[in-house]
């Protein structure tokens, strides 16, 4: 059997994207390509806009007043910075996963079903089938399949960042947008929810933020490193962690810097 | 290891100072707290008897008597107050946090509630002996309801928007990314993630209100009959305590002190079901 190599389709392209906090500029002119069904992480030291820059794919900056991206982000060819783009419609298809685990202070069922109630009208059977299949692809039902109705405030971290994939996951996004799904919890659960990622780049587009290197390296396929606002070099990960084009990108990763 | 004494020394008689300071203010608020306990239970407890509940407000002059339509027409005073005020209090401070924020109009409700938080209860009752007794030519039950309302409101609204603005922004965030419009966040989310805080505000309103009478005494006046009619003058509590306590009738004098009783222990039980609440929330 021969393996046809072909260069995977962009999910998103991100076209001299700058970006500002008021008067502070955030990102300086990114252009970038996040392939589909691949696993995109962003590094860089603490400030250095990776978070920014995963926060304007799906605008979320849009809740404050006083931020604004400038270029173009397109989405599947639709240019997502476009005034008029709905962004509870983009929101759908472009989920995220934040930092800490922020379940719904309501039971674990409708913490899943909260986001499949908003654009879909399942009946309890189809409901129940739902919750299942997300909890089930972030390797959460078994844990959780008889106490569906506890709160998911009663989970453990671990289970909590899981719940919170499972919500996004569960109201099918093409992207998922990983902000530091990891930072706060123990080793096995941050195992678990590598190799969450790792199953969910089958059918979805991943993009993630992390401070831990050896992460970016396990389960990414392409790797941008920032640094003050600019992507300083961006590729397929092998090539930045074993052979990176600047001295800069060295430095970070083998840690004489950051 | 070597300890400086002097230091030390000086550090217990600081500590000791601070401790019986402190006590001694304790001592004294708890101590003022529980003489009025004492006094209202002492005058209160030998009027309480079964035709309290059953006969109405006694004539000058006539032995008994009750305090039947005054309890009734509270309850159904404070009911009314609560009925209106809840919705538009937590509307409204919804509106201050998750869509007014720091614009113009929420900066100015917010000025304008804090000067209703602390404007003059009998202010209010003037104002809406003004706008809804004046102009109507009758005293009414909801002309009470209205002036009290205008009470509740602002302490709703403020404590409500205290405990929206509790919750943290990462949970409205993780809502929004999932493609949830704002109102579905503030209603399903945000509220109902403070929402024991919220009740906690509720409770302490009621609290407040019942047992105002100022705002009572221009608007629902009082009536000696039993009625249930809001478009009338209406007998509540608070007044009733405010004209019996000064009469020169014994039987009046100790109706006031059971119907100051009465209001003390509904707040007394009002207060500890909102801490019982609130509890809850810091728990959970």
């Amino acid at each position: 059997m021969s393996e046809i190599k072909t260069a995977p389709k962009n999910a998103i392209e991100v076209r001299d994207l700058n970006f500002f906090y008021g008067k502070f500029q955030g990102l300086r002119n990114v252009t970038m390509d996040i392939a589909e069904r691949k696993v995109t992480a962003f590094i860089g030291p603490s400030g250095c806009g990776k978070s920014t820059l995963l926060r304007t794919l799906n605008r979320m900056y849009s809740l404050y007043p006083g931020q604004r991206a400038e270029g173009e982000i397109n989405f599947y060819g639709q240019n997502i910075l476009d005034p008029k783009q709905d962004l509870n419609l983009l929101r759908a298809r472009i989920g995220m996963v934040f930092q800490k685990p922020t379940p719904f202070p309501m039971t674990i069922y409708d913490n899943i079903a909260f986001g499949v109630r908003l654009y879909e009208n399942l009946s309890k059977t189809e409901m129940d089938e739902r919750v299942e299949w997300a909890l089930t692809k972030a390797a959460l039902w078994t844990e959780v399949k008889d106490k569906l109705g506890q709160n998911g405030l009663s989970l453990s971290g671990g289970q909590q960042q899981r719940l919170c994939i499972a919500r996004s996951v569960a109201v099918k996004p093409s992207v998922l947008l990983l902000d530091e799904p990891t930072s706060a919890l123990d080793p096995i659960s941050t195992g678990k929810v590598e190799e969450l990622v790792h199953e969910l780049k089958a059918d979805y587009t991943i993009a993630i933020v992390t401070h831990n290197m050896q992460q970016a390296a396990r389960c990414s396929d392409y790797t941008a490193y920032m640094y003050l606002g600019e992507l300083v070099e961006f590729g397929e990960t092998e090539q930045i962690f074993f052979k990176p084009n600047k001295t800069a990108t060295e430095d970070y990763i083998t840690g004489r810097f950051g | 290891m070597e300890m400086n004494n002097q230091l030390y020394t000086k550090r217990r008689v600081t500590s000791m100072l601070g401790l019986v300071f402190s006590m001694s203010a304790m001592a004294v608020g708890l101590a003022v707290l529980l003489w009025i306990l004492y006094v209202l239970f002492a005058n209160g407890l030998s009027a309480l008897d079964s035709n309290l509940l059953t006969s109405d407000t006694p004539a000058p002059g006539t032995e008994g008597g009750g305090l039947r339509n005054a309890i009734v027409g509270s309850l159904m005073i404070v009911g009314l107050t609560v009925l209106v005020s809840t919705p538009v209090g937590i509307l409204a401070g919804i509106y201050l946090t998750e869509y007014g924020d720091e614009s113009k109009t929420a900066e100015l409700t917010r000025f304008v509630t804090d000067i209703m938080l602390s404007a003059p209860s009998i202010v209010l009752g003037l104002f809406v002996y003004a706008i809804a007794v004046a102009t109507v030519g009758n005293f009414s039950g909801y002309a009470g309801s209205l002036a009290l309302s205008l009470i509740a409101v602002p302490v709703i609204m403020r404590t409500t928007e205290n405990m929206l603005r509790l919750v943290p922004g990462s949970l409205r965030e993780a809502a929004f990314a999932l493609g949830a419009p704002r109102w579905k966040v503030s209603t399903f989310i945000t509220l109902r993630a403070a929402r024991s805080g919220v009740m906690t505000g509720l409770l302490l309103a009621v609290a407040r209100i019942s047992g105002e009478t100022a705002p009572l005494l221009f608007t629902a006046l009082n009536n000696q009959f039993f009625s249930t009619n809001m478009g009338a003058p209406m007998a509540n509590l608070p007044v009733v305590i405010f004209q019996f306590a000064m009469s020169p009738y014994d039987n009046w004098v100790r109706l006031a002190w059971a119907g100051a009783l009465l209001i003390t222990l509904t707040v007394l039980v009002l207060n500890i079901l909102a801490r019982v609440f609130f509890r809850d929330k810091v728990s959970a």
